[in-house]
């Protein structure tokens, strides 16, 4: 008897339509389309047309329905009722918050702008956000970077004119030896995993550097499970093998680089160990062909990477004969770092050897001709077919700069940054670290700033500092403490403003950061400033303001509420002149727009700026008869003008609309986003698409697109000049001087050259008593705090464990689901084990921002998350502890002031359960009472 | 219904490479969306915000540790959904008629009006990819998106199941196993595709592709180590290297004879 | 796997239920009238007060009449239809008994059968399940069909017969025991199996797939300490079998003995069909990390 079946519909109505925006879950941007029903949200799915994403999408980026729908969002403006931190609140309207903000606001912007610090999150439009605050006046803000990954972005800026944290990527296509340096997860999240894939499919090598083998470095066919801070070490061994071996691509670093750019070796010159320079600031080589000093970009020169030049009985070395004396040194042979890396001499020499081969046996050309800055022609590309990728695992150490610096060393003398197979770019990058603009900190009552607030310094002159040598900004970022904090430092606003060091300030503004949770070290310390009271009774940070869409930790901490849209809701620009989604091979940029429409009071965040921003009369925010300039964020991204013909979108410009990168406004532009699928992009030239820095046509089709005003090629420096800068300040040299404790650990990190020195803590907290290294990662399918709220989210990570590697898991006899005792030199928490065996011996480590605080989110007060979930953040300190000398360092790299989240020692102890995670913290009052009991979601019938 | 077709026209099914999945949860979540909206009831949640969650899933992620004696532990992330078993005894047992295997393609299905939720095809099923919706009271299954890939009101290119057009490493290949030419069967042959818990006589049409050998082992340490033959073993004796090396590069070719280069000392 | 109260009690009170229909349908004793009514009282309570609890189990009751559809492949359908026959037959006979006072006698060893059959449908329900090591044995349906019979000719008054079945189950229950507790191990599945990684070295479960719990944890991978199962073994074998057991076989006179026998009895076995199902192991749970591989 043949069966019969039942019959399916095969063909069902998919939505009414698509609505293509961009996902906001991460950093990442990749392209959604939105399938709509009876206008609701139904089904969310990657857009295949994006260039970041090419239709694939991330559980988050799919869980995007469950965000959007949370009912954890705020529904209107709320004004504080109770004590600071209880959660207790009344909505208002939007008059009412614009004009208790302008209360708070515009008296202080008359008499002393400094007093308000506004510090944005993860958000992306910190170029919008950072021109309202240079219109308010103020020298404080910044965004998140300094406690994110700035040690990445200003290693690689300074070293070779772009980093990998955004601004680059492997060549997927090409590579066969990828080599990824701690990394779990990344903002360029799904595009590491479509290169992973496509190695994959080629059969391309892949090693993963990692404590912790999960993820990305559970399916890398070769894992070096390395002993946490110690990556610099590692790599400048791997630098000792290639060289020692001759392993170097010469004509590479010879055309490129300053390798051969001569450096004053005249010890009492107050230039020496500066680049030696003719009249007009070119950076001098020795031309091998005429033995004589001559401008590195001169036509035919032939820098020469071995003489020297000789003069008054001084010998002034080329950059390369200091790298050959450096890394040449038995310090740095494989014998004698193994033990401190954890890795054995034989695989540290094994690696180096894989990297030769790959890069010099497995080279290959492909037939482009392409001219260089120098007028020569090349008639083929050499490819180098290794490429690595880094992010936070080396750069949230305190050692982070130096360590992302000596891979970048690494790189450039294997010869594969930006060739074929190796590592590329992505639009607005590369650029010469000094196409960046300076700190900006003049302040003047009722003006504006006298400049872009971030930026690049290149010596002691740079710093902002307030003619007493005192630090100009809240956070004390360009100050001798931490020179090179291009981001500022976001980690340190609450504390610095709390103690009033270097000046108490008046209103606290933020924007989307939790900063009384997990982006803050030392969190309940954090939550003890937003609430400390002084003398009289007032809060010692008088007023806060908030604008977080959802009900977070942070939201019970703020005076004032600003209720965001969630991302389907309003307008963004992912734009160029901030972070945008370009590839290596093209420029790229995109917006968000309303898929759907608020239904609660609440608005756009910059949108919202637009509005305080008249009211306070902010120069850009007003017309000349004082109306407000932009009606709202989309009237600013189309009508806004950078310079002439830029504006935040590069795409579809001029009043047809036809034109790319420069061009006057066009009013439809938004709408030909829309119809483009929400982005825009624009190929790079072939002939362009590899040595951007040096290729000419790279050159010129970048200032075509507005990316610059003037071709600007120049070489990548293994030896950053400023930072000898600072060096020779630190020796005595020039006038502004550091303070006398800083002096000598100036002299020894800001070493022009790569160097590696231990993590701070380990000469704060005795390694022999907190002897375990404790880490966080990035669970793939969580986003920080906020994915919590997601109900399908939060099923996959509702709590997490510490995982112990084996033999410490034996050593405290424990079994899965015991309790430890984790104590650093700042605090202790209880928490639940797990066992893990694919881990360093000496780590342990769990999942980032899982841990809740009771009653936030819309949880209910015993969900895991708030029960079993935890944060490390509560052992990591945001000071070092005192040492001899009673002074107190910030827990960051002393070059720029990132955040040392992983410098983390501990020690562990096995103990009783405890009826929850310790420390747990009482309930806060839900602004937006709790979530339903069930859900089944279905939008369609 | 519950009777099995002695034979179905195509075998789709999944294959999955265990070699190339980084365990991102993306298709679980893709799957969730798709299938809560679409085919039958949605896939409900219970105490969705509350101290226990649990939900409807047709799709899971486990990890799992492999330890050896002589190398690192390793690692491996392991979808699991329904493996649309060729014998598949979720089928036989099912009292209603409501589970049954589809003559055309192989894929077993629940007809949802006919599910009395009995459960006791979760209990036939040794993979644990039948999940009774708490709200509902319906067994709930992989549908291999059986209202995609046939869906004429999606583009041609989306007709896969939604798990596998999201997955973000290419860890999920979707395809015809009953057709010894399709690209998933070759995969299958090539990386020697398996079946899971081959003993339980089921069947499966889904295959895994075992992870690649691991190169963490010390074995080829030897064979590289003429790639990295010191050239010198001092600092002078480098340049001295270099120097030559330096001559057969076209960017710097021979050097301009100069006294600053002959006098050059050994102490660098 | 979970247990269920609703499958404990289903299986436990047909099991009695039908057991004493297959007294009744022998005529052993020939039972009629109001004996009789109180008789097939009790019996059709517990069997179909069983077949009523199974269905507080089910997510879609109103539709169980489709369960009645598929006794080409599914035991629980043949379950479905046998159980209904035999209710049905035994039936006509409990009618002629009570009513009429008439001993059909085909028809009631017809419905013996049947009802013997329906028990062994409810027994292959599990023994069937491959997934299931501890229950996937001839002893499944041999042991509930003993305690069937025991339970039966026990509240039918066959004291000493009674007392052998039990003696018997009690045999036939801890060899079930013995043999279950190495199911798992002997059925070959293991996690090496289960993901296909035994070849490699040692497989062991790291992170779950959710923190948040599902329907395959709550139904199928239950676990009890061995503490309280062994615990649990003993009462069961004291009340179920034990007690009953000495009480039914000693020559003790009046119905005392079967009045503490029989609630005793059925006491022992909720308690053992309880652990049936905790302890019975389905392969699921390896994939879960929840079970020795
Ligand atoms: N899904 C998801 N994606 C995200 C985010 C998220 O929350 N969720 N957050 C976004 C943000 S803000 C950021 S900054 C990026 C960060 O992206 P990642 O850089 O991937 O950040 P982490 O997860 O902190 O990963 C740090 C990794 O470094 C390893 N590690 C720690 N110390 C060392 C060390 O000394 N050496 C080496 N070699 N490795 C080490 C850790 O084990 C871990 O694997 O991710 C972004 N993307
Ligand atoms: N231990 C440890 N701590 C860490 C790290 C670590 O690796 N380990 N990583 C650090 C790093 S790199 C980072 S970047 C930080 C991140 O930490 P945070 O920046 O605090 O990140 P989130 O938790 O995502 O919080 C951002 C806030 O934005 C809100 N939000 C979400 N969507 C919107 C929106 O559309 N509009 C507005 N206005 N608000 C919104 C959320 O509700 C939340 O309150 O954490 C840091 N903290
Ligand atoms: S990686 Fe995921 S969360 Fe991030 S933008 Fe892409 S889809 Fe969204
Ligand atoms: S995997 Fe399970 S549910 Fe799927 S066909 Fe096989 S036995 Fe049935
Ligand atoms: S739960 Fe539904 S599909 Fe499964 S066996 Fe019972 S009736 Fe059939
Ligand atoms: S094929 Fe469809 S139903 Fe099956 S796991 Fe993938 S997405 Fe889910
Ligand atoms: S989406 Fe792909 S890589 Fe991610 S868990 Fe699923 S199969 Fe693995
Ligand atoms: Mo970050």
């Amino acid at each position: 008897m043949p069966p019969t079946q039942p019959s399916v519909d095969l063909s069902p109505r998919v939505s009414d339509e698509v609505r293509k925006t961009t996902c906001y879950m991460c950093a990442c941007r990749c392209g959604i389309n939105v399938h709509m029903k009876g206008g609701k949200v139904a089904y969310i799915e990657g857009n295949r047309d994006h260039p970041v994403n090419k239709g694939v999408l991330c559980a988050k980026g799919s869980a995007g329905i469950m965000q959007h729908n949370a009912p954890s969002r705020l529904r209107a403006p709320l004004k504080r009722t109770g004590p600071r931190g209880s959660g207790e609140f009344e909505e208002i309207s939007w008059d009412e918050a614009m004009e208790i903000a302008v209360g708070w606001l515009k008296p202080i912007r008359e008499t002393a702008p400094e007093k308000l610090a506004f510090f944005t999150g993860r958000d992306q439009s910190q170029s919008f956000t950072s021109f309202w605050a240079q219109g308010f006046g103020t020298p404080n803000y910044a965004a998140h970077g300094g406690f994110c990954s700035v040690n990445m972005a200003a290693a690689g800026i300074y070293t070779m004119g772009g980093a990998f944290w955004e601004f680059g990527q492997p060549d997927w296509e090409r590579s066969k030896l990828f080599m990824l340096f701690g990394v779990a997860e990344d903002h360029d999240s799904n595009p590491i995993k479509l290169g992973l894939a496509k190695l994959k499919e080629r059969g391309a090598k892949i090693i993963g550097v990692n404590p912790v083998r999960s993820g990305y470095n559970a399916i890398a066919d070769e894992w070096v499970g390395i002993t946490p801070g110690t990556d610099g070490l590692f790599i400048l061994s791997l630098i000792h093998c290639l060289m020692k071996a001759g392993r170097i691509d010469l004509d590479y670093l010879a055309r490129f680089t300053n390798a051969p750019v001569l450096v004053n070796g005249d010890p009492k010159s107050p230039d020496y160990g500066l680049l030696m320079r003719d009249q007009d600031g070119k950076m001098l080589v020795l031309d091998r062909a005429t033995g004589k000093r001559t401008p590195y970009d001169r036509k035919g020169v032939k820098p020469d990477l071995a003489g020297s030049y000789r003069k008054a009985g001084i010998s002034h070395r080329p950059v390369f004969h200091h790298m050959v004396e450096r890394y040449l040194s038995d310090d740095y042979a494989p014998e004698q770092v193994a033990d401190r890396v954890g890795i054995s001499a034989k695989r540290i020499r094994h690696i180096a050897a894989e990297l030769a081969r790959a890069a010099f046996d497995e080279a290959f050309e492909i037939d482009r001709p392409w001219t260089d800055f120098r007028g020569e022609t090349h008639k083929t590309m050499v490819g180098r077919p290794v490429s690595f990728h880094a992010m936070r695992g080396i750069s949230a150490h305190s050692n982070g700069f130096q360590t992302a610096r000596a891979l970048h060393v690494l790189q450039i003398i294997l010869g594969t940054v930006e060739v074929p197979g190796g590592f590329r770019f992505k639009p607005p990058y590369p650029k010469p670290p000094e196409a960046h603009p300076k700190p900006h900190v003049g302040t003047n009552p009722g003006q504006a700033l006298n400049g872009p607030h971030l930026g690049f310094v290149h010596g002691p002159d740079d710093l902002a500092l307030k003619p007493d040598g005192s630090p100009a900004r809240i956070d004390k970022a360009f100050t001798w403490e931490n020179p090179m904090s291009a981001h500022g430092l976001m980690h340190m606003v609450i504390s610095n403003a709390h103690a009033g060091d270097p000046y108490k300030i008046d209103t606290l503004f933020m924007y989307m950061a939790n900063m009384a949770w997990n982006s803050s070290m030392n969190t309940g310390g954090v939550m003890q400033m937003l609430t400390d009271r002084d003398d009289s009774g007032d809060y010692v940070i008088p007023h806060i303001i908030y604008s977080d869409a959802y009900s977070s930790e942070m939201v019970a901490y703020a005076d004032l509420i600003l209720p965001d849209t969630t991302y389907l809701e309003r307008h963004d620009c992912i734009s160029l002149l901030d972070r945008p989604i370009c590839e290596a091979d093209a420029a790229a940029d995109a917006i968000r727009w309303p898929v759907v429409e608020p239904d609660r009071d609440v608005r756009g965040f910059q949108s919202a700026l637009c509005e305080l921003g008249a009211r306070l009369g902010l120069p850009n925010f007003i017309n000349e008869d004082g109306s407000q300039k932009w009606a709202d964020y989309a009237d600013y991204i189309t009508n806004h003008e950078r310079r002439p013909g830029i504006g935040p979108l590069a795409g579809f410009r001029g009043p047809e609309g036809d034109k790319t990168g420069r061009g006057e406004v066009n009013l439809d532009q938004l709408d030909r986003y829309i119809e483009n699928g929400g982005f825009f992009v624009s190929h790079i030239p072939e002939e362009a698409q590899f040595y951007k820095p040096w290729n000419t046509a790279y050159q010129d089709w970048a200032v075509g697109m507005g990316l610059f005003d003037a071709p600007q090629p120049y070489l990548f420096n293994l030896y950053v000049e400023p930072l000898r800068r600072f060096q020779l300040a630190a020796e005595g040299h020039g006038d502004r001087q550091p303070p006398e404790h800083l002096r000598g650990r100036i002299k020894r990190t800001m070493d022009p050259l790569p160097i590696w020195y231990p993590p701070l803590e380990d000469g704060h907290a005795d390694p022999v008593e907190y002897p375990i290294h404790a880490l966080t990662q990035r669970p793939m399918a969580m986003y920080h705090s906020w994915g919590t709220q997601n109900a399908w989210l939060r099923q996959i990570h509702g709590r997490n464990p510490l995982y112990v590697p084996t033999g410490l898991f034996e050593e405290h006899r424990l079994s899965d689901g015991d309790w430890v005792r984790v104590t650093s030199v700042h605090g202790e928490i209880t928490v639940p084990v797990m066992h893990m065996a694919a881990l360093n011996a000496n780590t342990v480590w769990t999942w980032n921002a899982i841990g809740k605080r009771k009653g936030a989110w819309a949880l209910d007060e015993d969900a895991p998350e708030a029960t079993r979930g935890f944060l490390l953040n509560h052992i990591i300190h945001e000071l070092l502890p005192p040492r001899g000398d009673g002074l107190r360092y910030a827990n960051s790299d002393p070059v720029t002031g990132q955040a040392a989240w992983f410098d983390l020692r501990v020690k562990i102890e096995k103990v009783p359960a405890p009826a929850e995670a310790q420390p747990a913290y009482p309930p806060i009052t839900s602004p937006v009472g709790k979530g339903p009991k069930d859900l089944a979601w279905k939008v369609g019938k | 219904m519950t009777q099995l077709p002695t034979s179905t026209e195509k075998k789709l099914g999944l294959v999955i490479d265990l070699d190339t999945c980084v365990g991102c949860h993306a298709c679980v979540i893709s799957c969730k969306g798709w299938n809560t909206e679409n085919y039958g009831a949605p896939l409900s949640d219970t105490d969705a915000y509350g101290a226990d969650p649990s939900g409807t899933f047709l799709n899971r992620i486990h990890s799992y540790e492999i330890t050896q004696e002589n190398a690192p532990a390793q690692l491996v992330h392991f979808p699991k959904s329904c493996l649309h078993c060729e014998d598949a005894p979720c089928v036989t047992v099912c009292p209603t008629g409501a589970s049954y295997k589809r003559v055309e393609d192989g894929i077993v299905l629940v007809n949802e009006s006919d599910c009395i939720g009995c459960g006791l095809c979760a209990w036939a099923c040794p993979y644990g990819a039948r999940e009774m919706d708490a709200l509902e009271g319906v067994m709930k299954k992989c549908t291999l998106c059986v209202d995609r890939i046939y869906n004429n009101n999606l583009p041609e290119e989306d007709r896969v199941p939604a798990c596998v057009r999201t997955c973000p490493a290419k860890a999920r290949h979707f395809g015809d196993l009953g057709d010894p030419e399709s690209d998933v069967s070759r995969l299958v042959a090539e990386r020697g595709g398996m079946d899971l818990m081959p003993e339980q006589g089921t069947k499966p049409v889904n295959k895994y592709l075992p992870p690649r050998p691991k190169q963490d082992e010390a074995q080829e340490f030897d064979i590289l180590a003429p790639y990295l033959e010191p050239v010198a073993d001092t600092p002078s004796g480098f340049l001295g290297w270099l120097d030559k090396a330096l001559e057969h590069i076209p960017g710097s070719g021979p050097r301009f004879p100069d006294p600053d280069a002959r006098q050059k000392s050994g102490k660098l | 796997m979970h247990p269920a109260p609703s499958v404990i009690i289903f299986t436990v009170f047909s099991g009695l239920g039908f057991g004493m229909l297959v007294f009744l349908g022998l005529g052993l004793p020939p039972v009629t009238g109001w004996t009789a009514f109180f008789f097939y009282l009790a019996a059709y309570a517990m069997a179909v007060g069983g077949l009523m609890a199974s269905a507080f189990h089910l997510g879609n009751p109103q539709r169980a009449l489709k369960a009645f559809t598929q006794w080409r492949t599914s035991w629980l359908s043949r379950e479905a239809w046998v159980s209904v026959a035999a209710l049905a037959v035994m039936g006509i006979h409990a009618f002629a008994a009570v009513f009429f006072g008439a001993i059909l006698a085909p028809i009631g060893w017809l419905g013996a059968g049947l009802s013997v059959f329906a028990v062994y449908c409810t027994s292959m329900i599990y023994a069937q399940l491959k997934t299931v090591p501890r229950w996937n044995t001839w002893l499944t349906p041999l042991h509930l069909i003993t305690l069937s019979f025991g339970g039966g000719a026990a509240l039918m008054g066959h004291t000493s017969l009674a007392g052998l079945l039990i003696v018997l189950a009690a045999a036939l229950q801890v060899a079930h025991w013995q043999v279950g507790d190495r199911a798992l191990a002997r059925s070959g599945t293991t996690l090496a199996s289960a993901t296909g990684l035994g070849n490699r070295g040692r497989v062991t479960a790291f992170e779950p797939p959710h923190t948040g719990s599902n329907y395959l944890l709550k139904e199928m991978v239950y676990t009890v300490g061995r503490g309280h199962a062994a615990k649990l073994r003993l009462i069961a074998l004291a009340l179920g079998y034990g007690i009953p057991g000495v009480l039914l076989l000693l020559p003790i006179p009046g119905v005392w003995p079967s009045l503490i026998a029989v609630p005793s009895h059925i006491i022992g076995i909720l308690a053992a069909r309880w652990l049936f199902f905790a302890q019975a192991e389905h392969v699921v749970g390896l994939y879960y990390g929840k079970r020795a591989a």
